[in-house]
């Protein structure tokens, strides 16, 4: 029997993929919480006020960066389980990740607040990641009630992918500013959520109607100070992927906002998405170009790191869709595979964009 | 069907993008290295002046003005200012050998959380380390040309 003679895999019934790479949830998750921690660089953007909390300093009274990434996830994780009205024991599942080696400020996390947990790594695509892994552990019926969580750390980054903060060298204008922030979210299922009296509040609730996974795509990017352009092919492809998917056009969607492509990478995501017959318009934006003004607070092409899109969409967004501004969000988020130690060895930067439907 | 894109060689795709990355500001940047660097060398002249006239010879004046500089370098790198300072003066604030001392203190100052042993005795050098182990070569290596052949 040739290849092409199989017979075709089941996709009726309770088969909840759509097309090549989408899932269609049926017990649509809810957002039962969100909380954001800050940095003070990033509430002086375009998105002052919008978040949770806002660090005084960007080590928090710690001894070391990491601590203070640490500290900040899991205050966000305990306050957004706060938030839904739950206890730390009612939650199944934690999924979080960052961008540190070996995860260990989602380790740490993990530690502190004792939920059986799952490390993720998407670099800054793992928000989306976790909203993801949490949404079919929902509607899979696996659990009622799951956090997810992603962080980065300006400083903790620095020292681990460039160079000591304190070194007199000149970024390029292509380089993007890893945000310090950290994002916590509660997912629960339909009962989950109702047997708390608080969220029977006038507003609007939040759901998780589908998710798209995105391909490693790399096109060769060499250039570390770029991150935008290497992955701006795989949002693309994902953003694509997932209107043909779901046989949807732009025009479903009140906004459809890429994770964190900068200044670079979102034009190169707009060119190539236009090469496609696919023009977003001003409908299409990012989380990187949202958090910061490039011209007052010198960050060149726009904010980076898991914290990005993570404080971004679980802070004002969300906030926006509540207050009824949104009512359906395409949420890509974005992730540069990079390691200084393939990097150096010559190998390219792969680009991931994993999308998710927030629906209001 | 891969959506065009996908086929592009890494060349192509490279040629796209270099159209829309912004480009460095050259004229800028040039102009800041030049005055920035311009100022250190001229503050180390004055300091080798201050040495001469305080009786010191030619030879031991340019060894004291380089420590001077160094530490002036490493003060800066410190207070936490030679960063600032480089962001704008680039090349111009590298070169000079106060910028040789912020490379080797930044790290030292980085890394200090991780002990005194792996942290900062280790990682000291792990930005000025191929500029020692390049610069010492190469001046053996002048020096051998020299002894042999002038």
């Amino acid at each position: 029997m040739k290849k092409e003679d199989k017979p075709p895999l089941s996709s009726g019934g309770t088969y909840k993929k759509r097309g090549k790479q989408t899932l269609s949830f049926t017990t649509t998750p809810y957002i039962a919480s969100s909380y954001t921690v800050v940095g003070s660089k990033e509430n002086e953007g375009p998105l002052q006020g919008s978040f949770h909390h806002v660090l005084q300093d960007n080590i928090w009274g710690e001894s070391s960066w990491e601590k203070t990434e640490a500290k900040m996830m899991a205050f966000a994780v305990e306050e957004a389980i706060k938030l839904a009205s739950w206890s730390q024991v009612e939650v199944d599942f934690f999924l979080a990740g960052d961008l540190l080696n070996q995860n260990i400020t989602a380790d740490y996390t993990a530690r502190k607040v004792g939920i059986p947990f799952f490390g993720l790594f998407g670099a800054c695509s793992t928000m989306a990641e976790g909203l993801i892994l949490a949404s079919i552990l929902i509607d899979g019926a696996f659990a009622h009630r799951v956090v997810a969580a992603a962080s980065s750390h300006h400083e903790t980054a620095e020292r681990q992918f460039r160079f000591p903060t304190e070194l007199g060298v000149q970024r390029p204008m292509s380089a993007q500013w890893t945000v310090t922030g950290a994002g916590a979210v509660a997912l629960a299922s339909p009962e989950g959520i109702c047997n708390q009296e608080t969220h029977s509040d006038s507003s609007r609730q939040v759901r998780i109607t589908h998710a798209t996974i995105g391909k490693v795509i790399d096109l060769g990017v060499r250039d570390a100070a770029d991150m935008g352009s290497a992955m701006a092919p795989a949002v693309t492809h994902t953003i694509l992927r997932h209107l043909q998917d779901l046989n949807r056009r732009a025009e479903d969607y009140d906004l459809i906002v890429s994770g964190d492509l900068g200044l670079v990478g979102h034009k190169m995501s707009q060119q190539l998405l236009r090469e496609e017959g696919v023009d977003l318009g001003p409908k299409y934006s990012d989380c990187g170009i949202m958090i910061f003004d490039p011209k007052k607070q010198d960050t060149h092409a726009g904010g980076s790191g898991c914290g990005c899109s993570a404080t971004v969409v679980l802070g004002p967004l969300l906030k926006m869709m509540k207050e009824g501004l949104y009512d359906r969000i395409l949420f890509v988020g974005s992730g540069a595979l990079f390691s200084p130690t393939s990097f150096q060895q010559g190998e390219s930067i792969p680009g991931i964009g994993h999308a998710v439907v927030l629906e209001a | 069907m891969p959506y065009k894109f996908e086929e592009l060689s890494a060349q192509d795709y490279d040629q796209k993008v270099q159209k829309i990355k912004p480009r460095p500001r050259v004229i800028k940047n040039a102009i800041w290295a030049f005055v920035v660097g311009g100022l250190f060398s001229a503050l180390g002249q004055i300091i080798f002046f201050g040495y001469v006239g305080l009786g010191l010879t030619e030879r031991d004046a340019v060894a004291a003005t380089a420590a001077t500089l160094i530490f002036l370098g490493a003060l800066l790198t410190g207070l936490g200012l030679y960063d600032k300072i480089g962001k704008h003066a680039g090349a111009g604030s590298i070169i000079p050998i106060t910028g040789f001392a912020n490379a080797i203190v930044a790290p030292a100052m980085e890394y200090k959380r991780e002990g005194y042993i792996f942290g900062v005795g280790a990682k000291m050098f792990s930005i000025a380390g191929p500029v020692l182990a390049y610069g010492i070569t190469v001046s053996v290596l002048i020096g051998l040309v020299y002894y042999l052949f002038l």
